[in-house]
């Protein structure tokens, strides 16, 4: 049956851009939204709102039960679950599916096939995709035998970690009975999954992304990549599409490789295929697969002209992929700068606070996906995305002046934002060169103390 | 399928002439939702004083209603926390509300008596509902020595986190 009515499990900004797809295909929505949230721009643009429980995300977004006893009691056909929160907990795909409502997504054993580190690595390894050289590690014993193999410097990994979380860097092999240790210890109170493997470290790499979807039955297209190798501690800052002086060699190789691997799940739905590219030999792993739309999906919708929520909708309704999608062309170049709150003169501390006063920029080829207005509150409880700034324009130099002009014309009072830093970082000459490593944000901040105080955490 | 006027008509009184406050009505992408206006019903002796009704019917997919083309949100829609009456300022009142989203039902099971109804007594330890998720039954305590003024959740259906599901008087 068609998808008429959508439960929205989510908040913020992804809630808005749900929200605006769903008006464009006629479905209802309802928004579940926690006590903190009743009054935010989502629950305003929602058909209707539910409360499921208070601030603290653990008694609201992230409880399983209470996401679809909601979607059951407003009658809603499926659930989106956007990014972050449950989107990519299997626990919750599964009670949809028992429940008969439609969890638009992956299925639940995909969602374990790749969240679990090590049966990623073993797919990628059967797909036939590099993998960076590494391996599991039982013990300190072991990690001390397979540290000599691989050799410094190394990354210790929690094996249920994410996104830079649990991650530990050995630069010498005699520190690292230590750091596994240490590693592990933390990884098991953080995620309750004690173990962690061991990754070589590729010192300079570009962070590379591809955008795929499946239609659940082996069909999988790709949608070009994005490169977000612009990241503070492992948070993506900016993100653009294509990624700049890519051999085309090595473009259609990443492309061709995330479709291998999504196709190899006949994974379901949209998801990215994400890779590491050695700066120096040019050489490509596999890291991990988002199983979920992305913060950064607006660059790729940018020079698609494809509203990747529409897709997921139409995948989750059986619809299958659309024949078009296959040789989709890609225009011109995308950049996108996340706008948090958070204070880059402070260590990047967050900024919880009431926006008192906002203009989000406008003019050709910008969109701005907020749910940021005057009055608007930043709660605490959440992650600090008040908005995205993306540009668009036929090639990288207009889309970059673009996105300069409209970060420089964005006005923000009340709370403290990141936009000085996306000043800096675009006009800088290294990234206005295009194809800077995942280092770059450490040197511009070294450079330019005044952004951010010596008073690293 | 369609619905005509004197269909409305139809419902309409026999909404009137019924115990309920509130229709919602669901068939096919038409969606109708009736309500009597006035004074929040207290119990089941309704239908006496109340004889204004509005009824707005609303054609969801209907493409010739757009549902908001524009950019920005409207205000706060009245009917956002529906369901939700503002609590009393009456500090002699105090209201139960919901413990987390979930269906409520005012009786331990089908057919058995209800918990509470208006006029018990309380004391802080009685039940006065059960809130199920997904099977999970969660029992809701008075929390409050009184007495029952008003029942405001309908049973069996959705009740959010926080919503009002009874009122009490305090006792002394």
């Amino acid at each position: 049956m068609a998808i008429r009515r959508i439960l929205i499990a989510n908040r913020g900004e992804i809630a808005a851009r749900i929200i605006r797809t769903c008006r464009a295909l006629n479905i209802e929505t309802v928004l579940a939204a926690s006590e903190a949230d009743r009054d935010s721009v989502p629950s305003r643009l929602a058909d209707r709102t539910v409360c499921i429980g208070p601030a603290r995300s653990s008694e609201s977004y992230l409880k399983v039960e209470t996401i679809v006893q909601a979607a059951l009691g407003t009658k809603s056909d499926a659930i989106h679950p956007g990014y972050g929160f449950l989107s990519e907990r299997a626990a919750l795909a599964r009670l949809c599916e028992s429940q008969g409502v439609t969890f638009i997504g992956p299925t639940a054993e995909q969602i374990e096939a790749v969240g679990d580190k090590l049966r990623a690595r073993a797919a990628a390894e059967g797909a036939n995709v590099p993998v960076v050289p590494g391996a599991a590690v039982e013990s300190v014993g072991a990690a001390v035998l397979e540290g000599r193999r691989i050799g410094a410097p190394l990354l210790v990994k929690a094996v249920g970690g994410g996104g830079g979380r649990g991650m530990k860097l050995v630069e010498r092999l005699e520190d690292l009975p230590a750091a596994v240790e240490l590693a592990s210890a933390e990884a098991g109170a953080a995620f309750g999954d004690a173990r962690v493997y061991l990754e070589r470290y590729i010192s300079s790499g570009r962070h590379v992304e591809v955008q795929v979807l499946g239609d659940g039955k082996g069909e999988v297209v790709h949608l070009g990549e994005r490169d977000c190798s612009v990241q503070r501690r492992y948070q993506k800052l900016i993100e653009e599409t294509p990624a700049p002086g890519l051999q085309a060699s090595l473009r259609g190789a990443l492309h061709e490789a995330a479709t291998r691997f999504a196709a190899r799940l006949s994974y379901r739905g949209a998801g990215t295929v994400e890779f590491l590219v050695d700066r120096q030999t040019g050489a490509f792993y596999f890291l991990e697969m988002n199983a979920r739309i992305q913060v950064e999906h607006p660059v790729t919708e940018a020079v698609t002209g494809i509203d990747l929520v529409a897709e997921q909708i139409a995948i989750a309704n059986g619809t299958g992929l659309r024949r078009e999608l296959a040789n989709i062309a890609r225009t011109g170049c995308a950049i996108e700068c996340r706008v948090n709150a958070e204070d880059p003169a402070n260590d990047f501390r967050p900024s919880p606070g009431v926006v008192r006063e906002v203009v989000w920029p406008t003019g050709e080829g910008i969109r701005v996906d907020t749910h940021i207005q005057p009055g608007s509150r930043v709660p605490p409880f959440y992650d600090s995305l008040m908005a995205k700034i993306i540009a668009h324009g036929p090639d990288r130099a207009a889309a970059l002046m673009r996105l300069q002009r409209a970060v420089a014309a964005t006005r923000l009072h009340g709370v403290a934002s990141n936009l000085p830093f996306h000043a800096a970082a675009l006009a800088n000459p290294e990234f206005q060169a295009g194809g800077v490593d995942t280092g770059f944000v450490a040197r511009l901040l070294a450079a330019r103390p005044s952004m951010e105080m010596a008073a690293h955490g | 399928m369609s619905l005509t006027a004197a269909d409305v008509a139809e419902i309409m009184k026999i909404l009137e002439g019924s115990g309920f406050d509130e229709v919602l009505l669901e068939i096919d992408g038409l969606k109708l939702s009736m309500r009597r206006g006035g004074a929040p019903v207290t119990d089941g002796s309704a239908g006496a004083a109340t004889t204004s009704m509005a009824a707005t019917a609303a054609a969801a997919l209907d493409p010739g209603t757009p549902k908001g083309a524009a950019a920005l949100p409207p205000p706060p829609k009245p009917g956002a926390s529906q369901g939700r009456e503002a609590a009393s300022t009456d500090p002699t009142v105090q209201d139960v509300t919901s413990p987390l989203l979930g269906t409520c039902y005012r009786a331990p099971k089908p057919g058995a008596p209800p918990f509470v109804e208006v006029g018990t007594v309380v004391s802080e330890a009685t039940v006065v509902a059960i809130v199920e998720v997904m099977k999970l039954m969660n029992t809701v305590r008075a929390g409050v020595k009184g007495t029952v003024t008003e029942i405001l959740m309908r049973d069996g259906t959705l009740v959010e986190y926080g919503e009002p599901l009874l009122r009490i008087k305090k006792a002394g």
